[in-house]
């Protein structure tokens, strides 16, 4: 059994589907990268991945231990986090948060998690520092910290290296393949297909239906790939 | 200087100016807290939108010549509340839109209800008095103090309480959600304790000016800390102080309660951005 198996899902706003047959699977150790145009259902495929929002039918099913709460999720920036004054420290610790269930504060072991996150991605230092402050780059590592808190299983990216410049991409880049190789799952979602091409081991193409679910190999030689160069 | 001092001494001998101190630096401290989390939400219109709401209820309790209006105005502040901030994005009319049509709508129904059917021969005067609470709050009995120091205790209370959850909800709904938080429930709450906090503060700077003691704290201590703890607990102290001087103020030179405090608020505000701006130039 997978991880996390998605049947004949159609994902859509108010009953209108985005986008339909979506049919795929992602196994533990997978890098999968879904890749489409805009408007082509990308962000609707994640928040209804997440649980923010409901498949208007088909079915997502979960197993091999892995929780539907147990993804880590590092979300596009919102316009909110830019000027939020919060450091480091409190964003990354916040991710330990649905380990507290009822418990209203953090205990040790959760800043304990916290501190050894922050040392994984190096960000230790900059713990007293405001978020607001930091570089696109850290930013996103903070925001990464902050998924490893909550899960040590299945990570979820948002176009995460949009805004970022080439080498702090690169430099991204490397970091989540070496928490792949660590065994963590990969789901990321990006247009930028080159890159998706490099490091993921199954790439979803989706465009307002299924395009295209395989391992990479396969897609390189695909007509998809071939009609998005 | 003696003069003001012996003239103060003299007021604070009177237990209805003691009520006022205690009753207004509650306040102060409740309001200052969350804030932050409305400010950061793009939410700062909602303090004067349900205030403006509770002015309405205010007028309905008096027509009903009810004693303790609190028992009508709480309920419909609380559920206006509610009905704006948790159901706030699923519904067909937007946030802003909503606050600004029940808030005029309220005042506007509210004014028009008082003339019709209030008794009172100074309707103006009663008026000026809900949306400035320029008199209210020197005219508290022990009753009133007691319940708004349970009431302030509980806001404290609940705040602490779920300081952290309040905190990821604020900055990151969505992730919150994904793990599993229930991120609809503290909105709830927030709503709650919002509401509640606005009820309290009519008595102190009445409706108009509730916007202001619930941001003003909030957005300069934004200007001068960096964590979100920090800037919590500096705008508890700045709102604290500010209505402790304002209320000094208002007794010494007989100005009105609220507005002295709101331009308290406001000079702080603009001293902390001069003093950030200068840190930032300088370091």
């Amino acid at each position: 059994m997978a991880y996390m198996s998605c049947k004949n899902l159609v994902l859509g706003y108010d009953g209108r589907a985005v986008t339909r047959d979506l049919t795929f699977e992602v196994n533990k150790g997978d890098y999968l990268c879904i890749v489409g145009e805009n408007g082509a259902g990308k962000s609707t495929l994640i928040k209804t991945l997440l649980g923010l929002m409901e498949p208007l039918e088909g079915s997502i099913t979960t197993d091999e231990g892995l929780k539907t709460y147990e993804i880590g999720y590092l979300p596009q920036q919102t316009v909110v986090q830019r000027d939020f004054p919060a450091s480091v420290w409190e964003i990354v610790l916040s991710g330990t948060l649905a380990k507290c269930g009822r418990r209203p504060f953090y205990s040790r072991q959760e800043k304990k998690d916290a501190e050894e996150n922050m040392k994984k991605m190096s960000i230790w230092e900059l713990r007293k520092k405001c978020y607001r402050n930091l570089s696109g780059g850290q930013q996103q590592r903070v925001l990464l910290a902050r998924a490893l808190c909550a899960t040590t299983k299945l990570l979820l990216l948002d176009e995460p290296v949009s805004g970022l410049d080439p080498k702090v991409t690169t430099e991204f880049y490397q970091l989540v393949e070496g928490l792949n190789k660590e065994g963590i799952t990969i789901i990321m979602v990006s247009h930028d297909i080159h890159a998706a091409v490099q490091y993921a081991n199954y790439i979803l193409h989706i465009n307002q239906k299924q395009f295209f679910f395989g391992e990479k190999e396969a897609y390189l030689k695909s007509e998809e790939w071939k009609l998005f160069q | 200087m003696n003069e003001w001092l012996s003239k103060l001494q003299f007021y604070l001998e009177f237990p209805f100016v003691q009520y006022a101190l205690v009753v207004g630096t509650l306040i102060a401290l409740c309001s200052s807290l969350l804030g932050v989390t409305l400010v950061l939400k793009r939410f700062s219109y909602i303090g004067d939108g349900l205030s403006h709401v509770a002015f309405g209820a205010a007028a309905i309790a008096t027509i009903f010549q009810l004693t303790d209006n609190i028992i009508i105005v709480m309920p419909v502040t609380i559920l206006t509340a509610v009905l704006l901030l948790a159901k706030g994005q699923n519904t067909n009319i937007k946030g802003d839109a909503a606050i600004a049509m029940l808030s005029v709508g309220s005042l506007a129904i509210g004014y028009l209800l008082l003339n019709l059917f209030s008794n009172s021969a100074n309707l103006s005067g009663d008026v000026c008095s809900t949306l400035f609470g320029s008199t209210s709050i020197l005219t508290l009995s022990e009753n009133e103090v007691k319940i708004c120091i349970v009431i302030s205790g509980l806001v404290v209370f609940t705040f602490i309480l779920f300081y952290n959850k309040i905190f990821a909800v604020t900055f990151d709904e969505n992730f919150a959600k994904a793990t599993g938080i229930k991120a609809e429930r503290y909105n709830f709450l927030i709503a709650i304790v919002i509401a509640v906090i606005i009820v309290l503060s009519m008595n102190l700077v009445g409706s108009l000016l509730i916007s202001a003691l619930i941001i003003f704290p909030a957005l300069s201590s934004m200007r001068i800390i960096r964590n979100f703890k920090g800037v919590v607990i500096c705008s508890g102290i700045i709102s604290v102080l500010c209505a402790f001087v304002g209320m000094i103020v208002s007794i010494l030179i007989s100005t009105p309660v609220g507005s002295t405090i709101v331009v308290a608020d406001i000079v702080v505000f603009i001293l902390s951005c001069a003093s950030s701006k200068f840190f930032r130039n300088g370091g």
